[in-house]
């Protein structure tokens, strides 16, 4: 919200230093976004007559025109074409300096001097209009030779530009803001020059006005000025309104927006000959209905709404004839919009229900400076002072126009001002500090809130604070203006502290470790996008049910991703083709599952109210590597993730090989990693399907891949902790031997060597060191070479012990069918 | 008259087809390809030659040729899908590998530096500095209902609040009740619901997380972020001791010549509340651009909880109080790193990577 400071000064004396009031601004949450010089440097602008405009030889852009000042007649080259003689324009002469530090000089060009510039608004700053020179004559008597700024009743200005925030309707005028800083610096507010009804014919012989939906429209005002003539808006008022950002278009709609920037009412304003029978009249707008908006655009009214909350229910303002003649508080029809001709002003100054906006507002994609208002909450108290202040505004051009008397003025269903009790315990307790009860008071009653008794307080919050609720959550609501306004930078800080330690939890911390150890085997851990695509998802799991996204920001980025493998690819085909190939990525992140396709989705409540029960997809952390260094392979992935079984304490994690392999892997170099003993799947390694790779990458290389399902290895680690007690190594000499057996394909490497492990106490280690596959072996079997470490705690074994291990070792072997090689 | 120069176009097509099945490899296949359906197949010479014919016969001798020439097409490209698939058979066959069977001490891993992701470095400090501070870490899902992410935040439906949040809807459920969470918030009201239901208050917690907004990426801002929140419930709990932890967690993180004010703000889950500032890091408060000269920049959001929130999950106001507060975890490693666009982090590139450890 823009806000001129000579605007703001009607209301209350301000601190001289612009710094000091931003300060200040800034502390009391209204945060000031801009500050804006304008009409510096016009102090050597004058007003000056165009008397003759010439052609030079050889330029067609820009012409010599004379023009007198009050020195004599001055030549001077000009661009603009929007002027004659006998216009008055705005001169800025030699030595001038204009806003943004333009310096005017004289100079020559084609062989003619010019000695100065004439100026458009925009060049002034004066508003936004720069098609041609600023044709000050249009707009008042001008004077030649007179000051600029004189002729136009303007003083250079400082223009703030204020965010107000959500909860604060009340400040979102020059009046609202001037309150906040009146209270603060102690000082007084001033209120608004207002006019009374004149004491002629009642409004009632001419208009009408009804209210038909009360839940929508709380209060319906009605007045009617009539002998207006419609024009523009003296220079200071429009000046006003353009400072504050807005167009001047006519003094009836310049009052209207005035007093809407002013005190923050909206009003409607309507021709009354195109009104049938001057009435208006709210109501529900019904289905079928539509309206043209001043926009231009046809909305269709009372359409269900999709949103969640949304009624579909639309608050129109109607005619005599049930003709609809706006969209209630958010904009008004074209049919009756103020015209040149118009001559009689219905004015409607209302409140609606701040919900029927925010929903019509929302759904119609039609958001105004009046539905910004009113969603959020206007006076309800303020209709017919805004009108007061709207007919003294308008009553500068029009001093003959007539107000009618006694407005109408229609009660509907208006919000009950809160209350609630305030103690000066309830603030300590809030804020951690006491404040004087004087301060408390002097702070409320500024912001005009009722405060009775002598504590704890009865308080009621005026009118214009909707915002403020009744009860325990009002108090909160008051504690906080009492706070703003003393100064949150006034109050103390303490450190609490509480018995409870901080800590991680045994996930997290198990988390930790995890990326740790990932990161020491050199993996570059990436963040790729959660929101994909059905194309990329195909490559791994074609078709299947997916979580989408129904407002993606772009098509290809509208699915939740089920896999990382994908984007870790890409990720990692990009740093390939910038030469940077021979690298690990990875992510330890979240995929989604479908409801309808996951193992566990997740149960929870939504809808209004919380008390509709609703199914999410399943969220399943996951680490991802994908490894893509030069000799990479499946057997690297199963090494890495060896390492890491390792660090993190896992023992029980076996890799089986499948021959049904998912789409996208590599079909024989693809397996999954199994906890044994319970068969619950913890992960898959391997390698990538050699034409996924081609698909999305231009590399010719093996890409190795691990993918671990975290809430499984979490599992397992928390159980590896809980069951940890270490082992003292034995004293005693360690004895090692090396057998070969000769097993079937299908008996699993590590369960031959668990069984080795189990086949004697002394048994300490045992570790495959060779694979050999060839034609001196039997059909479907291969020969697997252990090294098994063992010893004694209590002595050292003899050689007869040895080879008692040593047998107890093949017998045990030979359990799974394995023979030792001769 | 003479003969039809189609005359023998069945025995061609036919023989084409054996030659096509008599190919054994791939390769084999595809060197013929041009004397099968290439230039220098017989089709190609038959279609020169029906230049030769009368126009009205042409179009029937071409329509005639056409079908033959598709059919044989047809079968080529059969006979190289199947020739394909064997082939690749035989490679994946060639490759196969049991992975139970890999002999890890036989594997070389090159000896390599990896290096985490800056959000996630950058979590874990702010995480340290918390803990630290006697909090616990606590996480939370990414897709909420609306309960979570906003209804029991006292942002009611179709409330205007709600448009604080540009917010991604899931499509499960009714219209609008499933959403990417836009901040972490919802966590609190996960926390919060879980402690009144195991009666274990107080809460003394920290939530990092990734959130989402339906937000045009640029340099300052992802549709993907990452926020950390946090939680504080207990007896007693003033705006004082909000003040005073941010300032502490200001210290603790950013330097002891970095502190933090707040100024009101709005937020609908608490009241009072605050936006909360801390010294321009890149100035360290003496003014320059980043901070538009006012020596502070914003970091994030704070306040009472409001009593509406301890209304929705059921926790008594008058026995307990708290606060929370929020900051994006990537805008903390942007000002800490200066890196100048955030887009940096989702690209991925290990230039980009290997500058944090």
């Amino acid at each position: 919200m823009k806000i001129p400071l000579s605007w703001l000064r009607d209301f209350v004396d301000l601190p001289e230093s612009v710094e000091e009031l931003t300060a200040i601004l800034d502390d009391l949450g209204l945060v000031v976004e801009g500050v804006e010089f304008v009409g510096q440097g016009l102090d050597d602008v004058v007003v000056a007559r165009i008397d003759e405009v010439r052609a030079i030889d050889g330029a067609d852009r820009v012409r010599l025109v004379t023009v007198e000042a009050g020195d004599g007649p001055l030549e001077i080259v000009c661009g603009a074409t929007n002027f004659a003689v006998g216009n008055f324009v705005p001169l800025a002469p030699v030595g001038a300096v204009l806003p943004g530090g333009f310096a005017i000089a004289r100079r020559t060009m084609r062989g003619v001097t010019s000695n100065g510039m004439l100026c458009s608004a925009k060049e002034l700053g004066l508003s936004d209009d720069h098609q041609g020179l600023y044709l000050l004559d249009e707009i008042i008597e001008p004077v030649v030779g007179q000051s600029l700024l004189v002729a136009l009743g303007v003083t250079p200005d400082v223009v703030v530009d204020i965010s107000v925030e959500g909860n604060r309707p009340d400040a979102w005028s020059v009046q609202g803001v001037a309150r906040d800083l009146a209270t603060r610096l102690g000082r007084e507010l001033r209120e608004p020059t207002i006019v009374a009804p004149d004491e002629t014919v009642p409004t009632a012989s001419f208009a009408q006005g009804f209210i038909d939906a009360p839940e929508l429209c709380g209060r319906l005002s009605v007045s009617v000025l009539r002998g207006v003539v419609v024009g523009p808006s003296p220079p200071h008022l429009a000046r006003r309104i353009t400072l504050a950002g807005m167009r001047s278009i006519s003094n009836v709609v310049d009052a209207s927006n005035l007093v809407m920037l002013e005190l923050g009412q909206p009003t409607g304003v309507y021709d009354a000959q195109k009104v049938a029978e001057q009435t208006l009249r709210a109501r529900r707008a019904r289905p079928g209905e539509s309206l043209t908006t001043l926009d231009g655009v046809t909305r269709h009214l009372a359409q269900p709404g999709r949103g969640l909350g949304d009624t579909g229910e639309d608050c129109v303002i109607v005619d005599g004839e049930d003709r609809v003649m706006g969209l209630a508080g958010i904009m008004g029809g074209a049919a009756s919009e103020i015209s040149e001709t118009t001559t009689d002003v219905l004015i409607e100054s209302a409140f609606f229900d701040p919900m029927t906006i925010a929903r019509s507002s929302k759904r119609h994609g039609l958001r105004t400076e009046a539905s910004s208002r009113f969603e959020r909450g206007v006076d309800p108290e303020l209709a017919l002072l805004a009108v007061a202040r709207f007919v003294a505004l308008l009553r500068e051009s029009n001093p003959e126009m007539q107000w009618m008397s006694a407005p109408l003025d229609l009660s509907g269903a208006l919000p009950v001002p809160a209350t609630m009790t305030l103690s000066e315990a309830d603030i300590e307790r809030a804020l951690g500090v006491a404040l004087a009860a004087s301060d408390v008071v002097t702070i409320l009653e500024g912001l005009r809130f009722v405060v009775r008794g002598r504590g704890p307080w009865e308080v009621t919050a005026p009118s214009a604070r909707l915002d403020v609720r009744t009860g325990a959550a009002g108090r909160a609501d008051v504690i906080e203006e009492v706070a703003r306004l003393y100064g949150y930078s006034r109050l103390p800080r303490t450190t609490p502290s509480w018995p409870e330690p901080g800590a991680l939890s045994e996930r997290q911390r198990v988390r930790r470790r995890l990326r740790d150890t990932v990161v020491d085997l050199g993996v570059h851990e990436a963040w790729t996008p959660t929101l994909g695509n059905d194309e990329d998802y195909d490559l791994l799991a074609p078709g299947g049910a997916r979580v989408r996204v129904t407002n993606p920001l772009a098509s290809d980025e509208a699915v939740l991703r089920s896999s990382m493998i994908v984007g870790l690819v890409r990720a990692w085909a990009k740093n390939a083709d910038r030469g940077l190939g021979d690298v690990v990525v990875g992510e330890l992140g979240t995929v989604f599952h479908h409801p309808d396709v996951a193992a566990h989705p997740r149960r929870t409540r939504g809808g209004a109210g919380g008390v509709v029960s609703l199914t999410l997809p399943e969220e399943n952390e996951r680490l991802t590597l994908v490894l893509g260094r030069d000799g990479d392979d499946a057997r690297s992935a199963v090494a890495m993730w060896g390492a890491i079984a390792t660090r993190l304490g896992i023992h029980d994690v076996v890799v089986r090989s499948r021959d049904d392999v998912a789409r996208g892997f590599h079909p024989t170099r693809t397996a999954e990693l199994v906890e044994r003993g319970t068969n619950r799947l913890v992960g898959c390694v391997g390698e990538l399907d050699p034409r996924l790779v081609r698909e999305l990458t231009t590399a010719q290389r093996r890409l190795g891949f691990l993918d671990v399902d975290l809430d499984a290895l979490f599992d397992l680690t928390l159980d590896a902790q809980l069951d940890h007690f270490v082992t003292v190594p034995s004293r005693f000499p360690v004895a090692i031997v090396d057998l070969a057996f000769v097993v079937a394909q299908r008996v699993h490497a590590v369960d031959l060597a668990e069984v080795l492990m189990a086949a004697a106490d002394v048994v300490e280690d045992v570790t495959l060191f060779d694979v050999y596959r060839g034609e001196s072996l039997p059909e479907g079997t291969r020969s697997l070479a252990y090294n098994v470490r063992f010893s004694s705690p209590d002595k050292t074994l003899s050689e007869s012990d040895v080879a008692q291990v040593r047998a107890a070792l093949i017998a045990a072997a030979r359990g799974l069918g394995a023979e030792l090689r001769s | 008259m003479t003969t039809s120069p189609l005359a023998e176009l069945s025995t061609h097509v036919s023989q084409l087809r054996d030659r096509i099945d008599g190919a054994q490899t791939l390769e084999q296949l595809l060197e013929d390809e041009v004397f099968i359906i290439g230039k220098r197949s017989i089709l190609s010479t038959l279609q020169k030659s029906l230049g030769a014919l009368a126009p009205e016969d042409r179009k029937d001798a071409g329509a005639q040729l056409q079908g033959a020439r598709r059919e044989v097409e047809g079968v080529f490209a059969q006979r190289r899908a199947s020739l394909e698939r064997a082939q690749r058979a035989l490679a994946i066959e060639a490759d196969r590998l049991d992975l139970g069977d890999v002999v890890v001490a036989q594997v070389a891993l090159p000896l390599a530096v990896g290096h985490p992701g800056i959000v996630a470095a950058t979590q874990r400090q702010l995480e340290d500095v918390f803990v630290a501070m006697g909090f616990t870490v606590a996480d939370g899902p990414e897709v909420e209902s609306d309960w979570y992410n906003f209804e029991a935040l006292n942002i009611p439906p179709a409330h205007p609040a709600r448009g604080m949040w540009d917010t991604f809807y899931v499509d499960l459920g009714e219209p609008e009740t499933v959403v990417l969470r836009t901040h972490t918030s919802p966590t609190q009201i996960h926390l919060l619901e879980d402690a009144v239901a195991a009666g274990t208050l107080p809460i003394h917690s920290v939530m990092p997380g990734r959130c989402y907004r339906r937000d045009t990426p640029d340099a300052r801002h992802l549709a993907a972020f990452h926020q950390i929140e946090g939680l504080v419930v207990d007896r007693g709990i003033t705006f004082a001791d909000l003040a005073g932890v941010i300032e502490t967690f200001t210290h603790a993180y950013f330097g002891a010549d970095i502190s933090s004010r707040l100024r009101p703000a709005y937020f609908p889950f608490t009241e009072p509340s605050a936006e909360f500032e801390i010294t321009c890091t890149i100035c360290r408060g003496a003014g320059c651009r980043t901070c538009s000269q006012t020596g502070w920049i914003e970091l994030g959001g704070c306040g009472m909880l409001d009593p509406a929130v301890f209304a929705a999950v059921g926790v008594d106001g008058r026995e307990w109080s708290g606060f929370a507060f929020g900051f994006g975890i990537d805008r903390c490693a942007q000002m800490r790193h200066q890196i100048a666009d955030m887009r940096a982090l989702i690209d991925n590139d290990v230039r980009f990577l290997r500058q944090f450890s």
